[in-house]
């Protein structure tokens, strides 16, 4: 089959490999339909994850028909259609059965690698280095799923793959970032990025019951996208991004604050440059200049909550504003599959259209010139979809 | 459908971690035998603490030297001033080393981290020599002076590791650690006492043979098709808590271990503890050995204590494509499908 494989910093190449098998009695193996580039693969695409290895197939966003079932996979069928959540993840582990499933224990067979770098492993995830268990990703035309009954939802006959395809990732992940903020009806939300999980979370925000969001960016389209989400904007480059939030917000700073940009930030002055030297030197694995300005913006006794991906270690945290004005900070990689349910019924019900962040359709093929213009947000580029 | 409720948030409360956590063999030594070792630990101990708190202080002042005067420690070194950005990195990192050691009271990891540092220093000045840039004696004096303090580094960061209890006393390696599976203790002693299970999840054991009641023979996989073989009898057997054992006569790796299930706080599975201590032969067998054991004694049994808990509690290992056996520490393959799979 064709897969989009990992070589290197900057470099991609759809290669052909061999076909997926079961290894599990729990696997299926989909028959992709559709799958996206997320803007956490290009810290894969950057080099800025340790433990990639050449050769790894990409991508952690995928759908498709399944073509081959494991022998204890109960609940589904071949030529059922279903999205895979990004997280691999038993079902049956304490953290599983709490609905904690990106913490999963028993999904991640490297966990000693992750143990290094953060001091318990966190669940396996598709295409996302071996740290984090070595799974083939799903850019490419076909994927194995393993712990497939409880990793995967049936789409029901009807709805495009464009309108579904975000549950695997970005919109639970978005809709978790909005959560955390535990809005009661009235509530100031202020996002910082406006990417595709920024998207959502705005809207997610929305459907929760906060009445004001503001979206914090420098590019023109995804502020006019999250205009049209209903976010009122602030572009950082031409206006200070604090003076504004207390601005809007009678001084007092919005009710709780989104980092949905996590460690490739980019940011203006001395700290961003510390940073940016820091990163490159390998003294530093974020670039937290978002995170940094959203405290230091959240109002006293507010939720700050972070759903941009950190890898490791960050600098000139200041936990003195966290401390002094009892912040509350809420985190994690998105339980997926406790969300896919609850929103696959929104949008059945119309409440949300997922499709309208997509700028870009093109072929798996195309993948290596795809992951490119992302990175350098080419072309009013925001979502890429891809078609095997 | 609203799932607002933020009792089900990501901060859990988790005993069972916690204790993980604690009876980490690096971080800390669970109460009992290592407590004995401390109190027998003497003065030498300290000023092997005194000598990697004196490393810390001197990688700062390198640190700070490369870093605010990198033209000046460049020709103290002999190498040219386009080596001054490196130097500047140099700094930047033995000035965070420096204050790692000196922050823990045990640094034997940051002590590690220089042993690393100096290898990096070396192979930069090794580079400038062949290049044959700048001047030649004052570079190889630095490198002399850079392997002396790699030699101190490697001394302290020996001493400090076995103070962490990666070693006991007398020279052998102590292993503890443990998981929390969700499973009774007896079921749990039960799949243990058949020996013959172990074989499914830990990473090297390749059969073991049953003689009776008490004595077993194991085969042991080791790097590039080595074998180990040795006897082992059952010298503690307490139906549903513990089970010990050690080798018997002659084997390669001495050792003896044991294994604890207690229940686990709130009902929340069953802990398993694992405490094991191995005479590693010296010489060319002896390292290939400690290969097998992997670098950091410990980390080997918690990735096999994984596996077990993962044949309980969902049936089977799981496997990825970039470690299809499941077994994590063998060579990770790229993560794509093999052409055909075992
Ligand atoms: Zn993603
Ligand atoms: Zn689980």
């Amino acid at each position: 089959m064709k897969a989009n494989c990992w070589y290197g910093a900057g470099d991609v190449r759809v290669e052909q490999v061999p076909d997926p098998k079961i290894l599990n009695r729990r696997d299926v193996i989909l028959k992709v339909t559709s799958t996206a580039i997320c803007g956490s693969d290009l810290h894969l695409y950057n080099g800025l994850m340790p433990t990639m290895k050449a050769g790894d197939i990409l991508g952690h966003e995928f759908m498709g028909e399944v073509v081959e079932v494991g022998s204890e996979v109960n609940n589904l069928q071949v030529g059922d259609r279903v999205v895979t959540a990004f997280p691999i993840a038993c079902g049956r582990c304490l953290f599983c059965r709490q609905e904690l499933f990106s913490l999963c224990e028993n999904s991640n067979p490297n966990a000693w690698m992750a143990e290094k770098m953060l001091g318990h492993s966190p669940s396996g995830i598709f295409g996302y280095s071996h740290m984090l268990g070595g799974f083939a990703g799903g850019q490419a035309e076909y994927a194995r799923v393993p712990f497939a009954d409880v990793g995967t939802i049936k789409i029901p006959e009807g709805i495009p793959d464009e309108q579904v395809l975000f549950l695997s990732d970005i919109f639970p992940t978005g809709y978790m970032a909005a959560e955390n903020c535990q809005i009661r009806g009235g509530d100031t939300i202020a996002v910082w990025g406006c990417g595709p999980v920024g998207q959502f979370a705005i809207r997610s925000a929305f459907l929760l019951g906060a009445e004001r969001v503001f979206a914090i960016d420098r590019f023109s389209e995804r502020l006019r996208m999250a205009e049209e989400g209903g976010a009122e904007t602030i572009q950082y480059e031409e206006e200070g991004v604090y003076d504004r939030l207390m601005d809007m917000t009678g001084g007092r700073g919005p009710d709780a604050c989104i980092d949905a940009v996590g460690m490739e930030a980019h940011g203006p002055g001395m700290l961003a440059a510390y940073d940016r030297m820091k990163q490159a030197v390998g003294l530093e694995s974020g670039r937290p200049y978002a995170l940094r300005e959203a405290i230091m913006c959240c109002r006293n006794g507010g939720t700050v909550s972070i759903i941009g991906v950190y890898g490791g270690f960050i600098d000139k945290f200041p936990i003195g504003s966290v401390m002094n004005r009892s912040l509350t900070i809420k985190t994690g990689q998105a339980h997926v599959q406790r969300y896919m349910r609850p929103l696959l019924e929104r949008i059945q019900r119309g409440e949300i259209d997922p499709s309208t962040i997509i700028t870009h359709r093109m072929r798996l093929n195309e993948a290596p010139e795809a992951f490119a213009k992302f990175n350098r947000k080419e072309d009013r580029c925001v979502k890429i979809v891809l078609k095997p | 459908m609203e799932r607002q409720d933020a009792g089900r948030s990501s901060t859990l409360d988790e005993p069972t971690v916690a204790d993980r956590h604690a009876s980490h063999p690096v971080r800390s030594a669970r109460a009992g035998a290592p407590s004995r070792r401390d109190s027998a630990r003497g003065a030498t101990d300290h000023t092997h603490e005194f000598l990697a708190r004196t490393l810390g202080w001197f990688s700062i002042g390198l640190g700070l030297a490369e870093l605010l005067a990198p033209g000046r420690v460049a020709r103290m070194a002999g190498l040219k001033d386009d080596h001054r950005l490196l130097l500047g990195a140099s700094g930047l990192r033995e000035i965070t080393m420096g204050l790692g050691i000196l922050s823990e009271r045990r640094p034997a990891g940051w002590m590690w981290s220089r042993v690393g540092g100096d290898a990096l220093d070396l192979a930069l000045l090794a580079g400038a020599l062949s290049g044959s840039q700048g001047n030649r004696k004052r570079t190889v004096a630095a490198m002399l002076a850079v392997a002396g303090v790699a030699a101190v580094d490697c001394f302290a960061s020996r001493r400090l590791s076995r103070m962490a209890g990666w070693t006991t006393d007398d020279g052998a390696v102590r292993v503890n650690t443990s998981i929390v599976i969700d499973s009774s203790p007896e079921s749990l002693y039960q799949f243990w006492r058949d020996f013959a299970n172990l074989s499914r999840f830990t990473e090297h054991v390749e059969a073991v043979t049953i003689y009776d009641r008490q004595h077993s023979h194991w085969v042991v996989k080791g790097p590039a098709g080595y074998r180990v073989e040795w006897n082992a009898e059952i010298t503690e057997d307490e139906p549903n808590r513990k089970i010990g054992w050690r080798t018997t006569s002659y084997a390669e790796i001495e050792h003896q271990g044991s294994v604890e299930f207690t229940p686990a706080p709130g009902g929340r599975g069953t802990m398993v503890h694992v405490e094991m201590d191995y005479h590693v032969p010296a010489g060319v067998l002896g390292a290939s050995i400690a290969t097998l054991f992997g670098n950091e004694p410990g980390q080997q049994i918690q990735s096999d204590l994984r596996r077990l808990k993962q044949i309980i509690e969902v049936g089977e290992v799981l496997r990825s494509d970039g470690s299809l056996t499941g077994k994590g520490r063998l060579p990770q393959r790229s993560a794509q499908p093999a052409e055909a799979t075992a």
